[in-house]
């Protein structure tokens, strides 16, 4: 199936079976491609309606209707457009849809009122997407990048066809299929049940064949999976689950396993393991610069906040007295004044929504070992990475660890001149005291975060931890310090990427990154330039 | 619209159902806390558990389904005297509700309409003498949790608004679920549910295939499906019933109360709150189970539930709380 005739059957399946299957992830920047199939929706006979991240409340679930309301004297509402129970909705830009209206959406799917979802998600990487929240409420995801321009059509499926019952069997082929890709939801499988039926009533049939599942699985399963599947290892990858009672059964029935995953494996998309390793860190809320924060000084201005809280908060005039009109007929009894009257209760407080800046900590291992092995590449890293902090206003600071101690060199600062005159002088020798710099790092890199800033430390190391936190030279002690630091890492949720320097790669390394749920990145025979793309690679959005 | 997926049709997950089956027996232990994977049912449990609770004997026309007419609030205005049976509310609040969504305010439409002043009460006012359910809890905006607290904490809900001044009692059990990876919750609020349950999909490949089989004859077969477990709701709701006056009659030796107060020494649980819950969670258990008296093993099987979100973290215990209560309950009660 091409891309487009993959696309083109999503809408078609979504169309039989709206309320079971939820609708469709539509994954692609702006292009023909996205037009093509936005008119073929179009082309439909269900009635749309459109949605937008920064729709408020009072629009999805209806709100009074103020200047009817005063001008007519009695009650209009504005019927919110959830309310539009028989409507194919499309969500607009879904990457930048923030979490209450995540999970609006979500409860508005769960009840199951929509006669489908298309959710335009224009997400510029692998970082930046649709909250998860909605997606896996939704059973399809295209992806419009692979879609050539001959193979667009301009008509729409029908989308009708008789009630199908479910075969025997087919409840159990799929969810084993989907443990052996790694998808652990249970709405995955309840979905491809759900395709494979609607997708046999689609060809008239009233029963499921090899094909209807072929088409289900891959167009169900494929975006999901977390790994790939082999051969040799039949058996589902979870280690508590029994050994496998329900075999044989599967086999009797006529829709061989391989087939499935044949279905799967053309249907993957390309660069998949790339996703899967950079997909497996935490919470993947966090894009491109710092974190979002609240504030009521600068930034984007959100929808004003009832009554104000703080003393420092800036009145929202327009927002107060649009609070104060509907009370006028009230108090104007009360009192013999003709001007509007205002009470503390209709105070709105502005409020506003930024970036906080990035702040960059270096914490290098200036120790013998390294400084024998690849200090003056490492050197030339923080350089070329320095100039990219740089351009994107990014803080910078530098602390090296070596003989028993760690020492910040530079506590967080833009000053590109500074930073390379320090780190120039930066001598080597001494053991490694990783625990130390981890230590180091953290606090700084709390500092930071009361600040209001975003920490990210990148740990420079040949991964030879022998100086233990108490400062002495115990290898085994040094170690365990080294990976207890990195889960208090962990615990503060700061961000963080470990570049193993040493000569060869080190397993303990790549275990102190799982520990500090960070990135590590192994390159032994890297050049400065390709170790400083490497990073860039992991920061940018 | 459909009846909602039945509570007793979910596939395992049976501290999720313990958890909830023991807020409806007492609901003085307070709310529950479902945190978990996508996808594990914590949804499907809550909107199925309204079909599960026994109904309540409520005024009619009271606006905060007060049980006796004296109860009802004087701004209610409520005349009639009659009782009648209505099902347990169950209230969805959504994230993004207003303040006054949640409070309840002055009745916008009378104001501006007939110039009256009047009370329109909010989502914690239909929640009374029942639940209230907050998906993905951890997203919720601070000014709610505020006022949640508060509110969960003196079981009374007070506006001060326009020179109005109303109270209405507001005891609702707090049900909460969401993603960890989401973002954590504040231990304030941690703090007001009395059970925590961590869901995860399960791992038994029958069960899934049983997950799947189920809500496909849900869909399909509707009318046969609801028939066959509506008569297990039935029965579990029997069950909950009879549990309530069972707990009447429970003996509580002192030895049981000597448990409790080892167990949360020996975890350094932060306060008194924890001992209390553990003790009413360990009645209504043994009382689910029809038993006479508490015991030992009553205490021992709703430690984790109660005392699981309780500890202080510990950065450095990688294998979270739930290994250590139950290592510690070991320890304690075998000896």
């Amino acid at each position: 199936m091409t891309p487009w005739a993959q696309a083109e059957m999503a809408l078609a399946l979504m169309r039989c079976y709206p309320v079971g299957l939820g609708g469709i992830v539509l994954r692609g920047r702006v292009g023909p491609a996205r037009d093509a199939f936005l008119r073929l929706v179009a082309k439909t006979d269900t009635k749309q309606a459109k949605l937008h991240p920064n729709m408020t409340n009072d629009a999805l679930d209806g709100s009074l209707d103020l200047t009817q309301t005063l001008s007519t004297g009695h009650i209009a509402m504005h019927a919110g457009l959830l309310t539009k129970t028989d409507h194919l909705f499309t969500l607009a830009m879904a990457e930048r849809t923030p979490p209450y209206l995540a999970a609006r959406l979500a409860m508005a799917l769960d009840a199951g009122e929509m006669r489908g979802f298309i959710a335009l998600d224009e997400g510029a990487d692998e970082t930046e997407g649709l909250s998860p929240v909605i997606a896996d409420r939704l059973a399809f995801r295209v992806d419009l990048n692979g879609i050539a321009m001959g193979d667009i059509t301009g008509t729409p499926l029908p989308a009708s066809g008789p009630a199908i019952a479910t075969p025997d069997g087919l409840a159990e082929q799929l969810t084993l299929l989907a443990l052996r890709l790694g998808i652990n939801s249970l709405r995955a499988p309840i979905f491809a049940l759900r395709a494979a039926k609607a997708h046999a009533a689609l060809h008239g049939r009233s029963t499921v064949t090899d094909d209807d599942v072929g088409a289900a699985v891959a167009l169900v399963y494929a975006h999901r999976a977390t790994q790939i599947p082999t051969d040799d290892d039949p058996q589902p990858p979870t280690p508590d689950t029994p050994p496998d009672q329900s075999g044989p059964s599967t086999q009797d029935t006529q829709i061989p396993d391989d087939m499935l995953l044949d279905a799967v494996m053309s249907a993957l998309p390309a660069g998949l393991l790339n996703q899967l390793q950079s997909g497996a860190g935490k919470n993947g809320a966090g894009a491109g610069s710092g974190k979002l924060i609240l504030g009521n000084r600068r930034g984007r201005p959100l929808s004003p906040r009832d009554r104000t809280a703080r003393k420092s908060d800036r009145i929202d005039l327009l927002g107060t007295l649009r609070a104060a009109v509907p009370w006028q007929t009230l108090r104007k009894q009360q009192t013999s004044t003709t001007r509007p009257v205002i009470r503390p209760a209709d105070l709105r407080a502005r409020r506003y929504q930024n970036l906080s800046d990035r702040v960059l900590i270096f914490a290098v291992d200036a120790s013998g070992s390294a400084a024998l092995a690849r200090l003056n590449e490492a050197k030339g890293a923080i350089e070329i990475l320095l100039s990219e902090a740089y351009s994107r206003r990014d803080h910078v600071a530098l602390i090296s660890f070596r003989g028993t101690e760690a020492e910040t060199l530079l506590p967080p600062t833009r000053s590109l001149v500074q930073t390379k005159r320090r780190l120039a002088a930066l001598p080597g020798g001494g053991g490694t005291p990783l625990a130390a710099g981890l230590q180091a790092a953290m606090i700084l890199a709390q500092a930071t975060q009361k600040r209001g800033q975003t920490p990210t430390i990148v740990v420079l190391t040949d991964g030879r931890s022998n100086v233990a936190l108490d400062g002495t030279g115990n290898r085994a002690q040094a170690a365990a310090d080294a990976t207890d630091m990195g889960q208090q890492i962990r615990k503060t949720g700061i961000d963080s990427i470990v570049i193993d320097t040493g000569a060869r790669p080190d397993q303990s390394l790549s275990q102190l990154a799982t520990a500090m749920a960070g990135h590590y990145i192994a390159l032994p025979r890297a050049n400065a330039e390709r170790l400083s793309d490497s990073v860039s690679s992991h920061l940018m959005a | 619209m459909k009846q909602p997926f039945p509570f007793s049709a979910i596939v395992g997950q049976t501290d999720m159902k313990l958890a909830m089956t023991l807020t409806a027996i007492d609901p003085s232990i307070g709310g529950v806390l479902v945190f978990g994977d996508r996808g594990t049912g914590k949804s499907t449990a809550v909107r199925a558990l309204a079909a599960l609770l026994p109904p309540i004997t409520a005024v009619k026309g009271c606006p905060v389904n007060s049980a006796t007419p004296a109860d009802c609030p004087d701004w209610a205005h409520v005349t009639g005297k009659t009782l009648h049976d209505v099902p347990t509310p169950v209230i969805d609040l959504p994230l993004g509700a207003s303040e006054d969504r949640v409070t309840g305010a002055l009745d916008i439409e009378k104001a501006l309409t007939s110039g009256e002043k009047a009370f329109q009460p909010g989502l914690l006012a239909a929640a009374n003498r029942g639940y209230l359910y907050i998906d993905e809890v951890n997203l919720l905006e601070d000014h709610i949790v505020d006022l949640l607290l508060d509110v969960a904490q003196s079981g009374e809900n007070v506006i001060e608004r326009e020179g109005l001044s109303i109270r209405h009692a507001a005891r609702f059990v707090l049900v909460g679920s969401g993603n960890p990876e989401e973002g954590e919750l504040r231990p304030q609020l941690l703090d007001r549910f009395g059970l925590s349950v961590d869901v995860a999909s399960p791992t038994d490949i029958d069960e899934r295939v049983e997950v799947i089989k189920r809500r496909d004859a849900y869909e399909n077969n509707h009318a046969a499906f609801m028939l066959r477990w509506q008569a297990e709701d039935a029965a579990l709701r029997d069950q909950i019933l009879g549990a309530r006056e069972t707990l009447k009659k429970l003996k509580t030796p002192d030895s049981s109360l000597r448990d409790v107060a080892m167990l949360c020494l020996k975890l350094g649980s932060d306060g008194l709150r924890g001992e209390l819950t553990l003790l009413k969670a360990a009645r209504a258990y043994a009382a689910l189970r029809n038993d006479t008296a508490l015991t030992r093993a009553h205490v021992g099987d709703t430690a984790g539930l109660v005392l699981r979100h309780r500890l202080r973290r510990d950065p450095l215990d990688d294998a979270g709380s739930g290994t250590r209560v139950t290592r510690i309950v070991a320890e304690v009660l075998d000896a």
